[in-house]
């Protein structure tokens, strides 16, 4: 059996689990506790922005995150310029003391799409300033591209916009993504609204997915993180193992011409 | 025997109150002191005053809802102050995902098309091809609901209220102590969080509607609840932080966008007021009554205070008087469940083993 033959490294960090978790919007602390565990995530994303308020006033949320001992990726979320984000994520290396931060500028407020020329320079000056930056981006190759040149070592694509639940939205785009940059770890960052959607990408060959509301919203998010687990686990499976590319024609896996007996024939 | 109640948000006079009501013919009597000047200026200020047990169900633990029916024969009895007149949730066209959602969840509601919308809501008219209605669901105003509950309370033979005064300086000795103080408490409830609110409210002579309309949203979804005489309160925010009183200008911009896509007509209505506070949470944003020694503290009401109030008041009176044990929202002290924090409903059988009750 194709087992993994070394784990998944960001920022030469190993990374047990594919499955990586938000924690907006859930009902409760107690049940993103619980999701976090269910889903066997090791790595939450959290976010700074509006929860810091005017000093820092998140701290008992905050506190709760750091209490479910995984590592604690902080986010710029809800920034809309590269100098916001920069700041962001000086604040959030104080709080959380690391140097990861989920770099996310906003371009488009309807549809929370990436602002990729903010994103590079908001990239390049926290890479500079050695931060470990994982930005969250279109499938635009070009954008990938400038985001390596400028320092990052991680992507995350999105397959659909934020919150949308959509799955993958350009197929083309995903895989020419993957086929671009096969030595990037390359984590599906969102979009994604059913299970099957998450199994997809990790197919495709994507290092990890990144999920929130599709959990935090269901009617049982802690039953919904079990499922995706589930489906991640399997999606990378698949790809590990090899999946047949789709045939035009049926091909009967017992060959039809040499048979002993053909019963259309017999006595 | 005399009980102090300390706080007069809604959990402390519906404490005060139902303890009151029982203890009348016991002989026991209710002291209510609180620090401010008058009842109900921490964060039962801002709330939004709606009864909506089933339509909060949705989206919380069965226990709210269970607790929060209790709260519609309260508030349209014991003290009439809510208007019965249902609920209704919308969506707009390209967020209807979030009505197909919901709607399986719904209980005592029923799914209306847009003729039954605008007959209920002729100002809505079409504007929403559908909506869940929820009709046995009430609204109040929640500053006149707690002056005719606080007026009852300074009727009645057996309550003494004291406002501007420090509880810590009180005598004599109260045979029990009630902590109301609702976020302020945290100086004794290390697991209460603050969940920070904002609000608005506005004028408009051009827009009528006779019951809260909730308009569900992907990232705000918001309420408008009408108080009458034009006014309109807008609500609320749900931040992770604890800034009790700074209003954001985001925050106003996403409510009033919000109430621009109930009817455009907002677009022209007066500021009226603004609003912030933080509301006391326990990390399963679920209520407690927990105990210790001679006190129970009520609280983590997170944004269900009117509703969940009486509920919560009617069983401390009952653990006083008639020793009735409720696991449901009993808690025993924090510190002897502090190895079981965050996990609900394991944490709560956990306390119930230890026997504080």
């Amino acid at each position: 059996m194709t087992t993994e033959t070394t784990p998944l490294l960001l920022y030469d960090v190993p990374v047990s689990s594919r499955f990586l978790l938000g924690t907006a919007r859930y009902p409760s602390p107690a049940i993103l506790a619980e999701a976090v565990r269910a889903a066997g995530a090791k790595i939450v994303t959290v976010s700074l922005r509006r929860e810091a308020g005017a000093s820092r006033a998140g701290e008992s949320f905050w506190s709760l995150i750091r209490e479910l001992g995984v590592r604690v990726l902080p986010n710029t979320a809800g920034c809309r310029t590269a100098k916001e984000a920069i700041a962001t994520a000086q604040m959030a290396r104080e709080l959380f003391a690391t140097d990861w931060i989920k770099l996310e500028v906003i371009g488009e407020e309807d549809t929370l799409q990436p602002d990729v020329f903010g994103l590079v320079e908001a990239a390049r000056a926290l890479a500079d300033d050695g931060f470990a930056v994982f930005p969250y981006t279109t499938e635009d190759l070009v954008a990938a591209e400038r985001l390596l040149d400028a320092g990052c070592r991680v992507l995350m694509p999105w397959a659909a916009p934020i919150g949308s639940g959509r799955g993958i939205n350009n197929l083309f785009g995903l895989r020419a993504l993957r086929a671009h940059f096969p030595d990037t770890p390359l984590i599906v960052d969102a979009g994604l609204g059913a299970p099957s959607q998450a199994a997809a990408v990790m197919e495709l060959g994507f290092d990890a997915a990144l999920l929130n509301t599709a959990v935090s919203r269901a009617r049982d998010p802690i039953g919904m993180a079990r499922a995706f687990a589930l489906a991640i686990e399997a999606g990378r499976a698949a790809h590990l193992a090899g999946l047949m590319t789709p045939r035009d024609m049926a091909e009967p896996s017992t060959p039809v011409l040499g048979r002993a007996f053909d019963e259309g024939l017999g006595a | 025997m005399l009980i102090r109640v300390i706080g007069a948000g809604v959990a402390g006079l519906c404490a005060a109150f139902e303890i009151a009501r029982a203890g009348l013919a016991r002989g026991a009597a209710v002291e209510i002191v609180d620090a401010a000047p008058a009842p109900g200026l921490g964060c039962s200020y801002h709330a939004g005053g709606m009864i909506a047990p089933w339509c909060e169900a949705m989206q919380t633990e069965p226990l709210v809802a269970k607790l929060g029916e209790e709260a519609l024969a309260f508030w349209t009895r014991d003290i009439a102050v809510a208007t019965v007149a249902g609920t209704l949730l919308v969506a707009r066209e390209r967020d209807r995902g979030e009505l197909i959602d919901l709607a399986p969840r719904a209980e005592h509601c029923e799914r209306l098309g847009p003729e039954r919308v605008a007959a209920l809501e002729p100002a809505l008219a079409g504007r929403f091809s559908q909506a869940l209605f929820f009709a046995q669901e009430a609204h109040l105003e929640p500053r006149a609901a707690l002056r005719a509950l606080h007026d009852r309370l300074a009727g009645m033979e057996n309550v003494t209220l004291r406002f501007g005064a420090e509880a810590t300086a009180a005598r004599p000795r109260a045979d029990w102590t009630i902590d109301c103080r609702g976020f302020a408490a945290r100086d004794a409830l290390r697991e209460l969080r603050g969940v920070k609110g904002e609000m608005l409210v506005l004028r408009s002579e051009e827009i009528e509607l006779s019951r809260p309309v909730r308009l569900l949203h992907p990232r705000h979804p918001v309420y408008i609840v009408p108080r009458g005489g034009g006014l309109f309160m807008i609500g609320a925010t749900m931040i992770e932080n604890e800034e009790r009183s700074r209003v954001t200008a985001r925050s106003m911009v996403e409510l009033v966008n919000s109430a621009f896509a109930i009817h455009p007509a907002f677009a022209e209505a007066e500021i009226v007021e603004t609003g912030s506070d933080v509301r006391p949470a326990f990390p399963d944003n679920l209520p407690r009554i927990s105990r210790r020694g001679e006190a129970l503290y009520i609280n983590g009401l997170y944004r269900h205070g009117f509703l969940l109030a009486p509920a919560l008041a009617r069983r401390a009176a009952q653990f006083l008087f008639e020793g009735h044990v409720f696991p449901e929202v009993m808690h025993a002290d924090q510190g002897e469940r502090r190895a079981d924090r965050d996990r609900g409903a394991d944490a709560r059988e956990a306390a119930r083993g230890a026997g504080l009750w």
